[in-house]
């Protein structure tokens, strides 16, 4: 058995006692924590199949985004978990919950294992058009190029889950602010990493979005990286999140699907119909779309996280 | 060599996502940053994947961030400090 | 010349992988909640460095070679400054955890 081998099915094993531990996990806390490590795992098995570009985004958005969703999730229910523990479900909607995941697993699992070999795909034709695009990423032209109105449209449901999270407020604090207020004497620990962490971040962050164009990085995973550093910030308490009805974060919040919108429809102007960019001028077009892109999910992230407003607006 | 890692990150997670109180989870994430950090390198580098080095600066970033949002959820600033006079 | 950097990069890696396995013992061993943060941090940032030092001399590039340091920079920075949060943690919600 070759050292690799050996070490696949060790990480397989490993992300199997991970899962199995979240399931099983005793408190939400707990279990968030198991799933970022879950996480983790996941982004080294992408590392394995060759997909960096992938494995950014389960670290930046599965490890970093999701796992600070959840523990503030966690952290507001920690109230009313005494009594959800009193409403555990029945054994045999357990069983039937567990038999439908083990259904879909094997099914997942035999579909990938009978796949002809190699499997059948587009990626030699995505490769072969890779230089018109001027990029030298293939995911990134997938996404921006090939399949715009796709990536579009998931800005779109980003924007929308966001009015979804400000809609859970009570009327009379619409427009407020959400999270906590700023601190007179913030923490100095906190402080201090929240001072140090950011320039650093926020370069890092640029660097990914803007190497995303030849090699692995991008838009989601730049601004996703942008988005933490805000995110510290704000748990620092040197800053407190903005009021949900400054125009300035509702512009930035829609510019991102509003200028690839734009961009779309004027391609049947520019070039040869919806959504495709006049030859020669792809990728300046590209990286100008993906930079407002970058606006839009690193201050869509930090409010999907904040919350809904919890403090009446200042007149 | 990457598998020593992973098998030795393997049991540190289990020991530490088994233990009893919510400290331990704490430092689930600071141990996941590193050995995570370390092992993603030494896989990368026995398996021959390029452009990692940006992965393991995120990780690195983002685990930094996720145990700041660990800690600050789990003893959150707000409660009184019980030795009052150590705090300068 | 690169035979000697090649030993020197499984020397490195080697001696960063028995610090993990040492901080990790550390932390499978030690009695309470403080003494297991100590091994963690420490040992396991040490093996971290060593890692990357291990690394470095077959990063592809120069650029690659200043990332690889940053971040070991970063994990020690941002390592050393959770663990302090964490056992102020600690201190606040007692050593019984």
């Amino acid at each position: 058995m070759s050292v690799r081998l050996a070490l696949d099915i060790g990480l397989a094993l490993l992300v199997f006692a991970v899962a199995a531990r979240t399931i099983f996990a005793r408190g939400a806390f707990e279990a968030v924590v198991d799933y970022v490590a879950y996480g983790l795992l996941l982004s080294i098995v992408w590392i394995r199949l060759f997909a960096v570009d992938v494995a950014l985004t389960e670290d930046a958005i599965g490890g970093g985004v999701t796992g600070v969703l959840l523990i503030g999730a966690a952290a507001r229910l920690r109230s009313a978990e005494t009594v959800a523990a009193e409403e555990t479900p029945s054994g045999s909607l357990r069983v039937f919950a567990a038999c439908l995941c083990l259904l879909v697993t094997a099914v997942l699992a035999g579909v990938v294992l009978l796949l002809p070999d190699p499997g059948p795909t587009l990626a030699p034709q995505a490769a072969e058009h890779l230089a018109e695009t001027g990029l030298g990423n293939p995911v990134t032209a997938v996404l921006i190029a090939y399949r715009a109105v796709d990536t579009m449209l998931e800005k779109v449901v980003l924007v929308l889950a966001v009015v979804g999270v400000w809609s859970l407020a009570p009327d009379r604090f619409w427009g407020g602010a959400p999270g906590e207020a700023r601190a007179a004497r913030p923490e100095p620990t906190l402080a201090f990493l929240a001072q140090v962490l950011p320039p650093l971040g926020i370069l890092v962050g640029i660097h990914v979005f803007w190497a995303g164009a030849n090699e692995p990085g991008g838009a989601f995973q730049g601004g996703a990286i942008l988005a933490a550093m805000w995110l510290i910030l704000m748990m620092a308490r040197l800053t407190e999140a903005p009021p949900v009805g400054a125009l300035w974060l509702r512009l930035a919040l829609v510019a991102g699907p509003a200028v690839f919108l734009a961009f779309g429809v004027a391609g049947f102007v520019m070039a040869s119909g919806f959504f495709s960019y006049p030859p020669g001028f792809a990728k300046p077009l590209i990286l100008f779309i993906e930079a407002f892109m970058l606006l839009t999910i690193a201050v869509t992230l930090p409010m999907l996280v904040a919350g809904p407003p919890r403090r009446e607006p200042r007149p | 060599m990457a598998g020593m890692i992973l098998f030795t990150v393997a049991v540190g997670l289990i020991r530490v996502l088994s233990g009893p109180g919510d400290v331990d989870r704490l430092m689930a994430a600071q141990l996941l940053g590193t050995g995570g950090i370390a092992a993603l390198l030494l896989v990368a580098a026995a398996t021959g994947v390029r452009g990692v080095e940006d992965v393991a600066l995120g990780l690195a970033l983002l685990a930094a961030f996720a145990s700041t949002a660990f800690v600050t959820s789990a003893a959150p600033a707000d409660t009184p400090d019980p030795n009052p006079a150590d705090d300068r | 010349m690169s035979f000697a950097l090649d030993v020197f990069s499984i020397v490195a890696n080697g001696a960063g992988v028995f610090f993990f396995v040492a901080g990790i013992v550390g932390l499978l061993r030690f009695p309470d909640a403080l003494t297991r943060l100590h091994a963690l941090t420490k040992a396991d940032n040490l093996g971290l460095g060593l890692v990357v030092l291990g690394l470095l001399t077959r990063a592809g590039s120069l650029l690659g070679a200043l990332k690889l340091i940053a971040i070991w920079a970063l994990v020690q920075l941002a390592g050393a400054t959770a663990a302090q949060l964490i056992g102020r943690a600690v201190r606040r919600k007692g050593p019984a955890v």
